[in-house]
């Protein structure tokens, strides 16, 4: 247990020491690349700032998310159940998630001017919900039919099959797309703080840290992006451990 | 019992009917791309009550779909299905199945695997007597301590054992075997040939065993029904004539290697071999 923790916290050591030798041996300076010596200084400076931002970072990506789970697991369903909805879906949600998202921020702050909070909630949802309605998609269709025929010759409803086989089935799959979709989630956000900045979110910090010319704020940021990207995955595996952890065969 | 059948020989109150499952005449071709692809084509099959029917064939022939027949998973094109005097319309409760995959439920122990069907069938039904009824067929079986285990735990035999048991737990009256010893080693499917003996003496079911091994259909079956290639119809039956508490020395004694030598010819007459040479 004790080297499960030390082991990731040696690795980040390790990787600030060799950013702190790269920026020293090359001599840069701060407007150049930041050092991470120069990071607690600025998250201190700014500490108000970044606790506010980066809860309104966190609840956005969140809200997000659980939207792309809800509407990818029912689309995941709807491709998973019907051959003629996969076949029809499919290349409108491939040709959807090809789109590069950032071309969309100014579509979708026009359609919805003024909404911030909906609109970063929005481009979460979008860039994020695409792994979850694939992977649930696939879970269900490659279900093998004699799983379905044990309870379908008792009688056993659609809806009974689904909930006591079908779901629990693909929750491995689910866990796998949805520990992708968290970190595409916080990019999403990101992208609607930092195209179309409403001073609010850590993209937003980062925008005025570019716009001051204060390049350890703007590191800070990233670093801080970087935390709740991992708090957020950890939470994932949590729930994975919890819902999903017979999937886990190590040791047998 | 039911009322399904006015005039009915009864015999203590039971209904005396001669064929627990019954197959007339059955036809069925699958919609392929290419067009219709016949898999039946005079499919006849009486079991009575009580009895195992096995099922033998070349691959391909057909013989996935007779199980599905008679689970009332799908329809023939044309031809009945009858179950204790009643028309298979659709699936009913009185039906167990087990496969060559065990399909075990990973998120599930072995004794909630096995009690699955009871939450379908007898969802009222109290969980001690839903538990004591899995543990009875899991110690019969020789799985009494593996309970709490997950099927990754369990060997393969073990895990097939464990199907077995969910296949029966609801009593079903009908039993079918999809070819569930056939990803077996030779050992381990004999000893299950064993287990299924006892199990047919200690519970009430009519079977119906889809196999590939004869001497496995002779060893369980008290008929064998060869079908022949695609489109399958009933090509021969063959009643065993060897006592129910046979052991597996049976299979080496004169009229078990009759038999097999005469299922073997039928056999080469089913995949159009019958003109080859010695077997």
């Amino acid at each position: 247990m004790l080297r499960k923790i030390i082991t990731p916290v040696l690795a980040i050591l390790i990787f600030l020491g060799l950013w702190e030798l790269l920026v020293w041996a090359n001599g840069w300076p701060n407007y150049k690349m930041a050092s991470p010596s120069d990071l607690p200084p600025a998250f201190w400076k700014y500490k108000e700032l970044f606790l506010l931002m980066g809860w309104q970072t966190l609840w956005r990506t969140v809200v997000g998310l659980l939207l792309a789970v809800i509407v990818g697991t029912l689309i995941g369903m709807i491709i998973g159940f019907s051959k003629l909805a996969r076949d029809a879906l499919y290349p409108l949600l491939v040709g959807f998630n090809a789109i590069p998202k950032a071309t969309l921020v100014p579509v979708i702050s026009l359609i919805f001017i003024g909404q911030h909070d909906f609109n970063t909630i929005l481009m979460a949802f979008m860039i994020s919900f695409f792994p979850i309605a694939v992977s649930v998609g696939i879970g269900l269709s490659t279900l093998e039919p004699e799983y379905r025929d044990i309870l379908r010759a008792l009688g056993a409803s659609r809806f009974t099959i689904f909930r006591k086989i079908a779901l629990p089935k693909t929750l491995p799959e689910f866990f796998g797309a949805l520990k992708v979709s968290a970190t595409l989630a916080f990019i999403g956000t990101n992208l609607v703080e930092i195209v179309s900045p409403h001073g609010r979110g850590l993209g937003a910090l980062f925008k005025s840290g570019e716009t001051n010319g204060d390049y350890p704020l703007m590191f800070a940021v990233l670093i801080a992006l970087a935390v709740l990207g991992i708090v957020l995955y950890y939470a994932v595996i949590f729930l994975e451990r919890t819902f999903a952890g017979w999937a886990d065969r190590e040791g047998t | 019992m039911r009322g399904c059948c006015p005039g009915a020989p009864t015999f203590k109150g039971f209904l005396l009917i001669e064929n627990l499952i019954e197959i007339k005449g059955a036809r069925h071709a699958y919609q392929t791309a290419s067009g219709p692809l016949p898999v039946l084509d005079g499919l006849d099959v009486a079991v009575p009550a009580g009895t195992f029917a096995a099922v033998v064939g070349p691959s391909g022939c057909g013989k996935s779909t007779l199980t599905k027949l008679v689970a009332g998973l799908m329809k023939p094109d044309e031809g009945e299905v009858w179950l204790h005097g009643e028309r298979v319309t659709g699936p009913r409760k009185t039906v167990g199945m087990a496969f060559q995959n065990p399909v075990l439920l990973e998120w599930r122990s072995i004794l909630d695997n096995v009690i699955l069907p009871l939450e379908i069938v007898a969802p009222k039904m109290p969980t001690k007597d839903r538990t004591a009824r899995a543990m009875e067929l899991l110690e019969m079986v020789g799985l009494a301590g593996f309970e709490n285990k997950r099927p990754s735990e369990l060997s393969g035999g073990m895990r097939q054992r464990a199907s077995l048991c969910r296949s029966i737990v609801h009593k079903p009256e009908v039993l079918i075997l999809d070819e569930p010893f056939g990803a077996l080693d030779a050992f381990t499917r004999e000893d299950l040939w064993q287990t299924m003996r006892d199990l047919r003496a200690a519970e009430p079911f009519t079977a119906v065993l889809i196999t590939h091994d004869l001497r496995e259909s002779v060893f369980l079956g008290d008929q064998v029904i060869v079908l022949s290639g695609r489109p399958a119809r009933t090509q021969y039956v063959m009643d065993v004539d060897l006592p129910a508490d046979r052991t597996l020395d049976v299979l080496f004694t004169p009229p078990a290697a009759e038999m097999l030598h005469t299922l073997r010819d039928q056999i080469k007459i089913a995949q159009g071999r019958a003109d080859e040479g010695g077997v």
